[in-house]
C-alpha cells in the first residue's frame, strides 16, 4: 500500500502531499507521523501542501487532526505552500482551517519553528501520551 | 398573392435605387457627414442591396434570423459596429435602412402603376421587411455598445488594484473604490500572488479611497486577510476614517481578529517594528 514518506529535517518532520488522499492513505498518514513524532523526538511538523490543486474538507479536517495529535505529542504543526486559487476557494466556502497555522513555503515553516521554540519558557504541564 | 418582384425591381433599378437612397441618408445625417465618407456611403448601400437581393431570391422570408438571411446579417453587424466605433446613435445606424423605404417605394409606384393592390401587398411585404431588418441593426447596435461598456469595467477592475512592495516581505494594497464580490476576487488573486512572488508575511490593506464601509464590505475585507493568513501572511488594515470606524461599530461588524490602525504610516512602523527593524537618523 502506498504511504506518504515522512522527511527528517534536524528536530522537525517534513511531509509533502502529491498525490490524492483517501481515507487509507490519511490514517497511514497519521499513524506514520505519531510514530515518528515519539520515535525521532520531533519538535516541529511541516506538512507541505504545494502540490495540491484542492484543499476540501476532508483534506482540512485531515489537517486539523494531525495539529492536534502533533500538539499532543509537544510538536507545532505548520502547513506551508498552499496555492493562492486554494487559498481563495476555501476562504469563499468558509473553510478558514482553524487552529492550524500557516506558512508560505518550508523555509518560512522552519524559521517559525524555531522562533516558537526559542520563545518557550520552559515545561507547561502537558500531558504526553 | 402574386409573386413578389421586389427582389427583380431592386436589380433592375439598384444604380438609381442606390443614388436616391444615398440622398435621403445624407438628409437625415445632415451633421455627421464629414464622419463618412460618400464612397463608404455607397459602398454599404450596395452591399446591403446585393444581400437583399440575395435573400429575396432565396425566397428568405421575413424571419431575419434564419440561415438565408445569415450574409445580410453579418453584413448589419459589421455596419453597427463600423458606425459604432464611429461615434453614430443608434438612430442614425438603423436609419441607414429606413431611408431605403422612399426611393424604393417610388420605385415600386411606378412599376405597378396599373394595379393598387399590387402596390400595396409589394410595401408592405418591403416595408415589413425592411423594419425587421432595421431594428436588428439597432439591436445590434446596442450589444456593441454593452460590450465595449463591459470591457472596460473589466480593465478598471484591474487597473485599480495595484499591490505595491513598501519593504522586503512587506506589502501595500491601496484599495480604491468600492469593494463588492466581483472586486474582491482580483484584489485577492492579486495579493495572494504578490505574497507569492515576494515572499511577503505582511500585508498592509489601506482603506482610505473606500468611500463606504457596509458589513458587506468588511465581510470581504475579512475574506482578504484570512486567504493572506492561509498563505502565511499577516494583513493590517489601515486607513480608517473616524466616520467608518463609528459605522463599523453601529453596525456590529467583528474586526477583532485582524490588528486595525488608523494610518498607513502607522501600519508600516507595526510592520517594521515586528520584523526588528527601526527607522533613526543618520
Amino acid at each position: 500500500m502506498e504511504r506518504i514518506p515522512i522527511l527528517k529535517l534536524g528536530s522537525f518532520l517534513l511531509v509533502t502531499i502529491q498525490v490524492d488522499m483517501h481515507d487509507q492513505l490519511a490514517l497511514a498518514l497519521q499513524d506514520d507521523l505519531t510514530s515518528r513524532v515519539v520515535g525521532d523526538r520531533a519538535t516541529g511538523v511541516l506538512i507541505d501542501i504545494s502540490a495540491l490543486d484542492i484543499v476540501d474538507s476532508f483534506i482540512g479536517r485531515m489537517l486539523g487532526s494531525i495539529a492536534g495529535m502533533a500538539r499532543i505529542l509537544d510538536a507545532e504543526t505548520i502547513v506551508v505552500g498552499m496555492r493562492p486559487s486554494v487559498a481563495i476557494t476555501l476562504v469563499e466556502l468558509g473553510l478558514s482551517l482553524p487552529g492550524i497555522r500557516t506558512a508560505l513555503n518550508v523555509d518560512r515553516g522552519m524559521e517559525l519553528l524555531r522562533s516558537a521554540r526559542n520563545g518557550e519558557t520552559g515545561d507547561d504541564g502537558r500531558q504526553i501520551g | 398573392m402574386a409573386q413578389s418582384r421586389l427582389s427583380e425591381i431592386i436589380a433592375v433599378h439598384e444604380k438609381d435605387l442606390i443614388k436616391e437612397w444615398v440622398v435621403r441618408q445624407n438628409e437625415f445625417l445632415a451633421q455627421r457627414r464629414d464622419r463618412i465618407s460618400d464612397s463608404q456611403q455607397r459602398a454599404n448601400s450596395q452591399d446591403f442591396l446585393r444581400a437583399l437581393t440575395e435573400a429575396l431570391s432565396l425566397n428568405a422570408g421575413l424571419d431575419v434570423e434564419s440561415n438565408k438571411w445569415s450574409s445580410m446579417r453579418t453584413l448589419l453587424a459589421d455596419l453597427a459596429r463600423e458606425r459604432a466605433a464611429q461615434g453614430f446613435s443608434p438612430t442614425e445606424t438603423s436609419t441607414f435602412i429606413f431611408s431605403f423605404k422612399q426611393p424604393l417605394f417610388a420605385r415600386l409606384t411606378t412599376e405597378y402603376a396599373n394595379s393598387p393592390e399590387a402596390v400595396a401587398e409589394e410595401i408592405w411585404r418591403a416595408t415589413e421587411l425592411l423594419d425587421r431588418l432595421g431594428l436588428y441593426t439597432f439591436e445590434i447596435f446596442q450589444k456593441s455598445r454593452e460590450e465595449i461598456i463591459t470591457r472596460q469595467q473589466q480593465e478598471m477592475l484591474e487597473l485599480s488594484t495595484p499591490v505595491v512592495e513598501l519593504w522586503k516581505g512587506i506589502l501595500a494594497l491601496p484599495l480604491i473604490g468600492t469593494l463588492d464580490s466581483a472586486r474582491t476576487q482580483i484584489v485577492m488573486q492579486n495579493l495572494l500572488e504578490a505574497i507569492v512572488s515576494n515572499g511577503a508575511d505582511l500585508a498592509i490593506v489601506d482603506i482610505t479611497g473606500v468611500p463606504t464601509v457596509d458589513t458587506l464590505v468588511a465581510q470581504h475585507l475579512l475574506k482578504t486577510v484570512a486567504a493572506a493568513r492561509l498563505m502565511g501572511a499577516e494583513c493590517i488594515i489601515s486607513g480608517i476614517r473616524p466616520q467608518i470606524a463609528q459605522t463599523i461599530i453601529h453596525l456590529g461588524v467583528d474586526l477583532s481578529s485582524v490588528v486595525t490602525k488608523a494610518t498607513l504610516a502607522d501600519a508600516f512602523q507595526l510592520g517594521l517594528r515586528r520584523k526588528n527593524l527601526g527607522v533613526s537618523r543618520s
